[in-house]
C-alpha cells in the first residue's frame, strides 16, 4: 500500500504556496531550510514507498486521488511502478542536493525566498510528471514543469537576456507541446481513455504493428519530447537557459527536467514497439543530437554552455538507448547523468561562485590549489562522463551503444556515430578542466578563488560519490537495476547488450575512443603552449552553427513581422479605424441636432407646453384618439 | 345659477394657463417652481371637479397621487435651486445655459 505517496508531492507544493506567501517574514536562511527539508521528506517519503520493490516486489499499483474529470472517465490517479520509483529518487534526491546547495550559493540573493518556493514548485511539478498514471496527469506535470523552469531561467529578469532566455523556453517548449496535445488527442480518439493500463493494454489489439495511427502518435509523442528534452531541431533552448541561476541548471536543465522526454518514451515503450518507424527516428535524432551537440561543446568558452551541450549530446544517447528498445540502459543513462552532470554543473557553479561571477574560460585556469574540493569532485565527473571504468558514465554509456550495435543493420551506423561522440565528449570536457583548474592564472584583477561553504561542497561530496559508484547498480555481471526495472517493461520486449566476446570487444573500443580524446585535449592544452582557438571554424562552432540566427530570420523575423502587421495594420487601422468611424459617424449626425440643445430652460418649456397644446388641438379637431 | 362641473373646469383652465404664462415669461427659477405649482394644482381642480360630476372616486385618488408627487418634487427642486444660488448667486435660469450643446 502507498497511498501515501501524495505527500511526497503535497509537501513540497505547501512549501512553495508557504515561500510564495510568507517568504519575506521568513527571510534568509531559513526558506533555504524549510525548502529543503521538505525537499529531503519528499525523497524519504518515496524510498519508504520503495521499500517494497527493493525487498523484490514487482506489484505495480495505483493511487486514486480523486475524480478530476469524470465526463471523460479522467481521475487524478499516480502510478507507482518501478519505473515511476526510479525517477522518483533520482528526481527528489538530486533535488534535495541541490536545495541544500542553493542555501549557500544564492546566499545575498535579493530574492532568496521565492527561488527556494519556485525550486519547491518544481520539485512538485517533477513528482507529477513521473507518478501521473495517465496521460492527463503526465501532461499536468510537463507543463507545470515547464511553467518552474521558465520562472527559474527567468529568475534575475532585471537581465534582459535573462528574461528573453525564459521567454526562448517557454515558446521553443510550445512547439514541442503542440505534438504532445495533438499525440493525446489521437491517443484519446483510438483508446477512449488516457490511462496508462487500457492504452498499453489495449494496443496490441487496437493498433496494427507499423500502422498508420501508431507511427502518428509516436512521432508527435517524439516532437514533445525532443521539445522537452532539448533534441534536434528543438534544442536551441537549452544553451540559453544557462542565463539562470547555476542550481538551477543543475536541477531542471541537466538532471531532471529535460530528461522527461526520455521518461515519456520509456513509458510509452508499447506504443513505440508498435511504431518500429518511429523507433528509428527517435534512435536517429537522438545520435544526430549527441555528435552535433557535441561538436559545438568543442568550441565553446563559457564554461556553463560546455555543460549545456554536453547536457543535449548525453540527452541524445538517452534517446538513442529509448529508440533501440533499451529502456532500461536509458533510464540508466538518466540516472548516472543526473549524477556527474548535476555534480558537474554545481561544480561550475563553485567555480563561478568562487571567480566572483567569471563564466569565461579565458579567464580562469590554474584553480587546482584554490578549490581542492570543487576540484576534485568535478574530476570525478569528468572521468565518468568521459567513459572511463569503474566510474558510472562508463556503464551507461556503453550499455546503451551495446544494445545499438546488437539491433544490427543500420543501427551499427548510428552506434559509430555514438561511439565518435564518446570521443568528442571525452575531448571538451577535458579541454574544460584543463583551462579551468590547469595551467596558467589566466584570472581578472581583483579576484581571489577560494574554496565555498560548507553547505556547497557536501552536495558536491556526495554528488561525487554517487558519480563514483552509481554505476556499479547495473554491471554486465549484476544487472540489479535493469532487473528492478523489469516489471514496468513487462508489456515491451527489451533489447539487451550483446554476449560474449563482442561487449568486451565493444567496450574496449568506447574506452579508446574516451581516451584518445582525453590524450588529444592533454597534448594540445597542457603540453606546452595552449592554443589560440580563433578563426572561421572556432567562430561558427562558438555561435553553435549560427543556428539561432538562422532561426532568428527564417522564423522570429517573420513571427515579429507577422505580429507588427496585426497590431499597428490590422489592429490599429482596422479594428480601431471601425470603432472610431462609429464615433465619429455619431458626432457628425450630432451636429445636426445640437441647436435644439439650447440650454434655455424656458425654451424647453416652450417646446413642453407648445408639444401639450397640439396634442389637445389635434384631439379636439379628430374628436378623440 | 348652480355652480356646475363646467365653471370648475373654467377656474382650472384660467389657473393653468396664468401658470404656463408664468412659467415661459420669468426669469426666476423660484417663481417658475411657484407656476409649475400652480398648474399641478388646476389640474388637480379638473380631477376632483370631474370626479365629483361623474359621481367616481379616481379623480380624488388621482389628485392625491399628484399632491405627493408635487412634495416630493419640490423636496428636490428647492434644494437644487438654493445650491445653485450659493454657487452662482443668481436664480436666472437664463444665465444658467451650461448644458447649451
Amino acid at each position: 500500500m502507498v497511498d501515501f505517496i501524495w505527500i511526497a508531492v503535497a509537501l513540497p507544493l505547501l512549501g512553495a504556496a508557504t515561500l510564495v506567501v510568507f517568504g519575506k517574514r521568513i527571510g534568509e536562511p531559513r526558506s533555504g531550510y524549510l525548502a529543503s527539508v521538505l525537499a529531503g521528506a519528499a525523497f524519504v517519503i518515496v524510498v519508504i514507498a520503495a521499500a517494497n520493490f527493493f525487498a523484490g516486489g514487482h506489484q505495480g499499483e495505483q493511487v486514486y486521488l480523486f475524480s478530476w474529470i469524470p465526463g471523460l472517465g479522467i481521475n487524478a490517479e499516480f502510478l507507482w511502478d518501478p519505473l515511476s520509483a526510479v525517477m522518483t529518487m533520482v528526481v527528489a534526491g538530486v533535488g534535495s542536493l541541490i536545495h541544500v546547495y542553493s542555501i549557500g550559493y544564492m546566499h545575498g540573493d535579493e530574492r532568496y525566498s521565492r527561488f527556494f518556493a519556485y525550486m519547491n514548485l518544481f520539485l512538485a511539478s517533477m513528482l507529477i510528471l513521473v507518478l501521473g498514471a495517465n496521460f492527463a496527469v503526465l501532461f499536468v506535470g510537463w507543463e507545470l514543469v515547464g511553467l518552474s523552469s521558465y520562472l527559474l531561467i527567468s529568475f534575475w529578469f532585471e537581465k534582459p537576456s535573462a528574461a528573453a532566455a525564459g521567454k526562448k523556453a517557454f515558446i521553443v517548449n510550445r512547439i514541442g507541446d503542440f505534438g504532445f496535445v495533438v499525440a493525446l488527442m489521437l491517443i484519446f480518439a483510438t483508446f477512449g481513455s488516457l490511462g496508462f493500463e487500457t492504452v498499453f493494454g489495449n494496443a496490441a489489439g487496437l493498433l496494427s504493428e507499423g500502422g498508420g495511427t501508431v507511427t502518428a502518435i509516436t512521432l508527435l509523442l517524439l516532437v514533445g519530447a525532443a521539445g522537452k528534452s532539448a533534441q534536434l531541431p528543438l534544442y536551441v533552448w537549452l544553451p540559453d537557459a544557462m542565463e539562470g541561476p547555476t542550481p538551477v541548471s543543475a536541477l531542471i536543465h541537466a538532471a531532471t527536467m529535460v530528461t522527461a522526454g526520455v521518461y515519456m518514451v520509456a513509458r510509452t515503450g508499447v506504443l513505440f514497439e508498435l511504431a518500429p518507424f518511429s523507433s528509428g527516428v527517435v534512435a536517429t535524432v537522438g545520435a544526430l543530437t549527441a555528435l552535433y551537440a557535441a561538436t559545438i561543446a568543442i568550441g565553446q568558452k563559457d564554461i556553463k554552455r560546455v555543460l549545456a551541450y554536453s547536457t543535449i549530446s548525453q540527452l541524445g544517447y538517452m534517446f538513442m538507448g529509448v529508440g533501440v528498445a533499451a529502456y532500461t540502459a536509458g533510464i540508466f543513462h538518466l540516472m548516472t547523468h543526473a549524477f556527474f552532470k548535476a555534480l558537474l554543473f554545481l561544480g561550475a557553479g563553485s567555480v563561478i561562485h568562487a571567480m566572483s561571477g567569471e563564466q569565461d574560460m579565458d579567464k580562469m585556469g590554474g584553480l587546482r590549489k584554490a578549490m581542492p574540493k570543487t576540484f576534485a569532485t568535478m574530476a570525478i565527473a569528468w572521468v565518468a562522463i568521459s567513459g572511463i571504468p569503474p566510474f558510472s558514465g562508463f556503464w551507461s554509456k556503453d550499455e546503451i551503444l551495446g544494445a545499438t550495435f546488437n539491433k544490427g543493420g543500420y543501427f551499427v551506423f548510428l552506434w559509430a556515430i555514438g561511439l565518435i561522440t564518446a570521443g568528442f565528449t571525452a575531448y571538451y570536457m577535458s579541454r574544460l578542466m584543463f583551462r579551468t583548474f590547469w595551467g596558467e592564472k589566466r584570472w581578472d584583477k581583483g579576484v581571489h578563488p577560494h574554496e565555498s561553504p560548507g553547505s556547497m561542497t557536501i552536495p558536491l561530496i556526495a554528488l561525487g560519490a554517487l558519480a563514483a559508484v552509481g554505476g556499479l547498480i547495473n554491471t554486465p555481471w549484476k544487472l540489479t537495476l535493469e532487473h528492478f526495472l523489469e516489471p514496468a517493461f513487462e508489456n515491451v520486449h527489451l533489447a539487451h547488450a550483446p554476449e560474449g566476446a563482442t561487449p568486451w570487444i565493444l567496450a574496449l573500443v568506447s574506452v579508446a575512443a574516451g581516451a584518445v580524446g582525453i590524450y588529444y585535449a592533454y597534448r594540445r592544452f597542457l603540453v606546452g603552449e595552449a592554443p589560440e582557438e580563433k578563426g572561421g571554424v572556432w567562430e561558427t562552432l562558438l555561435q553553435g552553427y549560427y543556428v539561432d540566427d538562422l532561426y532568428g530570420k527564417t522564423l522570429v523575423l517573420p513571427g515579429k513581422a507577422a505580429a507588427e502587421q496585426l497590431a499597428f495594420t490590422a489592429d490599429a487601422k482596422g479594428i480601431d479605424g471601425a470603432v472610431n468611424g462609429v464615433g465619429g459617424l455619431v458626432k457628425r449626425l450630432a451636429v445636426i441636432a445640437k441647436p435644439l440643445q439650447t440650454g434655455l430652460a424656458r425654451s424647453y418649456g416652450v417646446g413642453i407646453l407648445g408639444g401639450a397644446a397640439a396634442l389637445v388641438l389635434i384631439i379636439l379637431v379628430r374628436g378623440g384618439w | 345659477m348652480t355652480v356646475t362641473a363646467g365653471w370648475y373646469m373654467a377656474l382650472a383652465a384660467v389657473l393653468f394657463v396664468m401658470g404656463g404664462a408664468g412659467l415661459l415669461l420669468r426669469k426666476n427659477a423660484l417663481i417658475m417652481f411657484m407656476c409649475i405649482e400652480l398648474m399641478l394644482n388646476s389640474v388637480n381642480l379638473t380631477f376632483v371637479a370631474a370626479g365629483h360630476a361623474l359621481g367616481s372616486i379616481d379623480g380624488q385618488l388621482a389628485a392625491l397621487f399628484v399632491v405627493v408627487v408635487a412634495a416630493a418634487e419640490v423636496t428636490v427642486g428647492l434644494a437644487i435651486i438654493v445650491m445653485v444660488f450659493r454657487k452662482r448667486s443668481t436664480a436666472s435660469v437664463d444665465e444658467l445655459s451650461g448644458m447649451k450643446g
